[in-house]
């Protein structure tokens, strides 16, 4: 079992936990040509290293951030959003 | 063929002849050079060298020959798709398999025993019809079945009549097969470099040196290389290599994992899949069961598995075919899968003239090993893509023209 720490709800089984990927800036919707949207949503960050993104405990529908490297899976940093990480 | 056999075994000596040579020296300059020496990579080769009298070929593996997801699959071919387009690929895909044997000179032990998808809920078995009517459409062997013929087909499953999980019916589709997986690289890569085409393993593509919006030259921990035209066909590590090049693809990495029971008497004589419970099962020559079915919840750049997917998958197992609890698991593994937007591959042209994108196989590269080697030395011989891939485009994504196969995985929808 891999624990990842719910900053609302302390450490529990990643199972309860949903992924949502990359924290990546949106474009601005009145500016944006097509590529630009077609970028956004299709290609997401998959770059090796350590990432930033966006996960929910499903039970609580708590949406916070964490910091992992998608090489070695570990979880460096966990933090609500709108906190200084 | 017999008459070899019998000259062989009458032989004094038993002459060995080696199927794969050793890796040669980089030369410094290939027309055509491939990244990848997995079983898609090594199809490529083959036609070219074949079909297209190109033989200055050098295929580039960093590890060892189709040790990667062509040695990690779980070997199921079949073209039970629901797009028009998904259908007319995998299609020739199957076919190929049909004769690849005669094709490669080599036993790639493909055995067309048919898939059955099975259906827990109302839902699923909608999707079923859909995906039969345009299997029929298209020409190929796919229809939905109630759950008496399910029972007639695979008399051993669980049909949980009344539970939560009752079998309603299935999507039965008899063209569906598998093959040896290593075989099917090892005629590929025989056939290729008896015809002139290197294998170059323990070759690592470290960069490209790119100018004039074309690739000038590969360069490799074992020097640089001159190249008429690039394939990139590196599995799990396609974005990576692409990135090299300037390209960026829609690909997102997640591990798939599987696992082999022992060895047990043949008793599982189709390919038996489950949408609601994520697993499917296929008995091997050797008698393991195959189990697979487990995409990791995400993004990973490990082939470590986990506790938690075995669980699942061997619950899953478990509940179709009950027998198998006291069965012991013999080996467990794990592939770098990478999975498109719409989950159908990215065929064709990149933004760079000569190279050229065989990607996004995500879960389903394998039934496609021979006829994405096929149509991409048709391709590459031609500088044309073929309408077959066309709508396989990266620029698809751009034009918001996704080819959104539901089709895709045995797993989801």
């Amino acid at each position: 079992m891999k624990l990842l720490d719910c900053p609302m709800n302390g450490p529990r089984n990643i199972d309860e936990f949903q992924s949502f990927g990359p924290l990546r800036q949106a474009p601005d919707a009145d500016a944006a040509a097509d590529a630009e949207w077609a970028r956004h949503l299709f290609r997401a960050d998959n770059r090796k290293g350590v990432v930033v993104e966006w996960w929910r405990h499903v039970p609580s529908n708590f949406f916070f951030l964490a910091q992992r490297d998608v090489v070695t899976n570990e979880i460096i940093r966990t933090y609500a959003p709108g906190s200084r990480p | 063929m017999p008459l070899r056999l019998l000259k062989y075994g009458l032989s004094r000596d038993y002459p060995v002849t080696g199927d794969i040579p050793a890796t040669p020296e980089l030369k410094p300059s290939y027309d055509v050079v491939i990244v990848g020496g997995g079983g898609h990579g090594l199809a490529c080769a083959h036609y070219l060298s074949k079909y297209h009298g190109i033989a200055s070929i050098a295929v580039l593996e960093k590890g060892y020959l189709a040790g990667g997801n062509t040695a990690r699959n779980t070997t199921t071919i079949r073209s039970n798709y629901i797009t028009q387009e998904g259908v007319a690929f995998y299609k020739e895909g199957v076919s190929l398999f049909e004769t690849l044997s005669q094709e490669l000179d080599f036993n790639v032990m493909f055995s067309q025993r048919g898939q059955l998808t099975l259906a827990h809920t109302e839902a699923t078995l909608r999707a079923f019809h859909l995906r039969a009517e345009m299997g029929k459409h298209m020409g190929t062997r796919t229809e939905v079945i109630d759950a008496k013929e399910v029972e007639k087909l695979v008399p051993e499953l669980n049909m949980d009549r009344g539970g939560a999980l009752e079998i309603l019916g299935g999507l039965w589709h008899a063209d569906g097969g598998t093959a040896r997986h290593d075989a099917v690289a090892w005629g590929f890569a025989a056939q290729a470099s008896r015809r002139g085409a290197e294998i170059h393993q323990r070759t690592e593509v470290q960069g490209f040196e790119v100018g004039n919006g074309q690739v000038r030259a590969v360069v490799t921990n074992r020097g640089r290389v001159a190249c008429g035209s690039v394939l990139i066909a590196a599995g799990g590590m396609n974005y990576d290599v692409a990135m090299m090049a300037g390209v960026e693809l829609p690909i997102r990495c997640y591990p798939l994992q599987a696992m082999v029971t022992q060895p047990l008497k043949p008793w599982l004589h189709t390919l038996v899949s489950s949408v609601s419970l994520h697993t499917y099962l296929v008995q091997s020559s050797r008698g393991e069961i195959v189990i697979g079915g487990g995409s990791d919840p995400y993004q990973l750049y490990s082939t470590r598995s986990t506790l938690d997917m075995k669980e699942h998958l061997a619950e899953g197992a478990v509940h179709l075919f009950p027998f198998l609890q006291g069965v012991r698991l013999l080996r467990q593994w794990a592939g770098i899968t990478d999975m498109t937007p719409d989950y159908s591959p990215i065929m064709g042209a990149s933004p760079l003239a000569n190279l050229w994108l065989d990607c996004g196989w995500g879960t389903w590269g394998f039934k496609a090993t021979a006829v994405a080697g096929k149509r991409l030395a048709e391709t590459i011989a031609k500088g044309r893509v073929p309408d077959l891939l066309k709508p396989f485009a990266l620029e698809r994504f751009e034009k918001f023209r996704l080819l959104n196969e539901m089709g895709a995985t045995a797993a989801s929808h």
